[in-house]
């Protein structure tokens, strides 16, 4: 059970950060979903010699611990690729907060327990710059209630019932849809010989 | 009660709703590459998990192999391939692999192999999966967790989308294609404009589009955020659905495979025809776009402060200087191939523009065929003479290849790339990389030129 998720919070307001800048392509040649910490965001936070960048919000105190990230609009969008989100965990991200993100990232984030809080533009406005203040402390996830707490600052954010129960309760989606094989097989028996695909080997 | 083809078909795939708000969909048809689906046939064996209905899913190799040779080029890549080839041969699922005469884009060799059909759900590993809207299926990329779930389940847990209808009304310009238009509506709708919803495409342009036109443009409505694009099942569909190994074996019936007329949308876009005029990318998102006759856009343009710095971070990535006429961007490399545009029709359009010319000095240009069938086909019509004898480098495999860089085809840093493929993202076509997206047929006139080019030129001015 996770309700709270609490941290310091780097800003990366760029619009639009596809799956592809979150984990480059040369990171995906795996069959685990192991050591992507390294993968993720590897082009913002490393020059092409593997040289830091030192003005990458991530390589810079206090942001180097951050666990949350405050995001531009369309956050997520592109490929589907789960390493993403995968490497973005191993990175330590427990929460994105943007006002966008595309569909399947949204949803592997769930499945990984990433919580993707969705605020208006006025609090990611707000929350950028709270953010960008190096003392600016910690902020405050609450899912239970959707709302995020920095200091004095109190805003609601939108987020789902079934992506909110899944981050709270944290469970296998997998082996849970298993509890309804018998409605799964009662659908099946409802179709008829020409919508059962069968593909030729 | 009217209803939007979207709320039929996820009718029709409903098992059941769940207690928290989401429900259970049936997945007709399940396809799997060798990247994203790994994990997920790992997840099956910690879980000691079976496959639900293996004669259900196609299995395909396409992004990471090399297209000079059937051979993987790499061990990593071979690692990969190989891993999938087991999984499948574990769990009695089809594998179309390489040197498989069925073997290509998983995108392009589906509706070839006759699997794909109006009334169906179809899943994939990939987010391009949107494509199969082209037929009046739902069609939508997962993740490999739910790779996982497909797999054992047949099912996938889904929330229903709200509806968008984008109508492209009256005949498109000269030199428009299927890629300027889904281009357009990018530009128009905007990358995430249609995040949360499922997007039918409706009007005269739309319907006199051929069945590999509808593909180009469902298949991109990924860039605009839409997780299911749509076009209503017709005469032009039944026709294509025809001539197939599978054909024949799958009817999905029980409803009529477009809206009601009465069906509301919940957000509605129109764009004249007249308006897809052939574009080009000068950004590093696919909204970021202009006619090939205007200018890269200054900060002048924009009101809002993000906007231009989104502008000041997309040309400092390209290269280029704000106000830039868009015909004077030299390139260096031409590539033709991808989901979006590689098939037959996408060849034979580019083809027309190279016979009886060559590629420029110093392009290099590469076409890589969507399947192994396209490429025999091309092959017989005299495509391939046509893209050699131009210069072109016509490669014997299908694959994913430079769209994505996942195999050997990558662009170097700073190499500029006019591209027939969806994505101008930063690093897509390799780190450093500098894409512009336009129609195949644009691709071939940037090829012979050395900068990018108006296809109308070409067309206007043909010295035959």
């Amino acid at each position: 059970m996770k309700k709270t998720i609490k941290g310091i919070a780097a800003p990366l307001s760029l619009a639009n950060v596809d799956t592809d800048v979150i984990m480059p392509k040369r990171f995906l040649i795996t069959i685990t979903r192991e050591g992507l910490a390294d993968g993720t965001f590897a082009d913002l936070r490393f020059d092409n010699e593997g040289e830091v960048r030192p003005d990458f919000i991530l390589n810079k105190q206090p942001w180097t611990t951050a666990n949350i990230l405050v995001v531009g609009d369309n956050f997520g969008c592109g490929s589907s690729r789960e390493h993403a989100v995968w490497g973005m965990r191993q990175l330590g991200i427990d929460a994105c907060i943007g006002t966008s993100f595309a569909g399947i990232f949204y949803d592997n984030a769930r499945k990984n327990g990433l919580a993707l809080p969705i605020v208006s533009s006025e609090t990611q406005g707000d929350l950028l710059q709270l953010a960008s203040d190096a003392n600016g402390g910690e902020i405050s996830i609450d899912l239970e209630t959707r709302t995020i707490t920095a200091g004095d600052f109190k805003a609601p954010f939108e987020m789902d019932d079934a992506t909110q129960t899944a981050l709270i309760r944290g469970r296998d989606d997998t082996m849970d849809s298993l509890e309804y094989v018998d409605a799964i097989r009662a659908f099946e028996a409802r179709l008829s010989d020409t919508m059962r695909v069968s593909v030729i080997r | 009660m009217s209803l939007t083809l979207y709320d039929k078909l996820v009718d029709a795939h409903k098992v059941c709703d769940l207690p928290d708000g989401d429900m259970l969909i049936y997945v007709d048809f399940h396809i799997m590459n060798e990247y994203t689906s790994p994990q997920a046939f790992s997840g099956l064996d910690t879980k000691d998990l079976t496959v639900w209905r293996p004669e259900a899913h196609l299995a395909v190799v396409d992004h990471v192999n090399a297209t000079r040779s059937s051979e993987p080029h790499d061990a990593a890549s071979k690692l990969l391939i190989d891993n999938l080839e087991a999984n499948c041969t574990k769990q009695g699922i089809a594998f179309y692999g390489l040197g498989d005469p069925r073997q290509g884009i998983e995108h392009v060799i589906v509706p070839e192999q006759g699997l794909v059909a109006p009334g169906m759900l179809i899943a994939c590993g990939d987010s391009h999966t949107t494509t199969y809207g082209a037929f009046g299926a739902l069609g939508f990329g997962i993740g490999t967790s739910e790779v996982e779930h497909v797999l054992a389940t047949q099912t996938l847990r889904y929330k229903r989308m709200k509806t968008m209808r984008v109508t492209v009304d009256g005949d498109i310009a000269l030199g428009g294609t299927a890629k300027d238009i889904i281009m357009k509506v990018v530009q128009v709708v905007g990358a995430g404009g249609a995040n949360g919803y499922a997007v039918e495409f409706a009007g005269s342009a739309i319907s006199n589009l051929d069945m590999a036109g509808r593909m180009t443009v469902c298949n991109m409505a990924v860039e605009l955020g839409a997780r299911a694009a749509l076009i209503a099942a017709d005469d032009v569909t039944a026709a294509a659905l025809q001539g197939h190994p599978h054909s024949g074996q799958f009817e999905f019936i029980g409803e009529n495979w477009a809206s009601d007329e009465a069906a509301v949308f919940d957000k509605e876009f129109t764009i004249t025809g007249a308006e897809i005029v052939p574009l080009i990318t000068w950004g590093t998102s696919p909204d970021q776009s202009v006619p090939i006759t205007a200018r890269v856009p200054s900060g002048s343009d924009y009101v809002s402060p993000k906007d231009k710095a989104a502008l000041g971070r997309a040309l400092q990535y390209m290269g280029l200087s704000e106000g830039q006429s868009a015909q004077s961007i030299e390139i260096d490399t031409a590539f033709i191939g991808s989901c979006t545009n590689s098939r037959i029709e996408d060849l034979r359009e580019a083809a027309k523009i190279l016979e009886g010319r060559h590629v420029a000095t110093g392009v290099e240009a590469i076409v890589v065929p969507g399947s192994a069938m396209t490429r025999l086909k091309a092959e017989a019509e005299g495509l391939r003479a046509i893209f050699e004898a131009a210069g072109f480098e016509w490669r014997p495999e299908a694959g994913c290849s430079m769209c994505l860089a996942m195999n050997d085809d990558i662009a170097m840093d700073g190499e500029r790339v006019a591209s027939s493929t969806n994505r101008n993202f930063e690093g897509r076509q390799g780190r450093g990389a500098r894409t512009h997206l336009m129609s195949p047929a644009m691709v071939a006139a940037a090829a012979v030129t050395g900068h990018l080019a108006d296809v109308r030129d070409f067309t206007r001015k043909t010295s035959k």
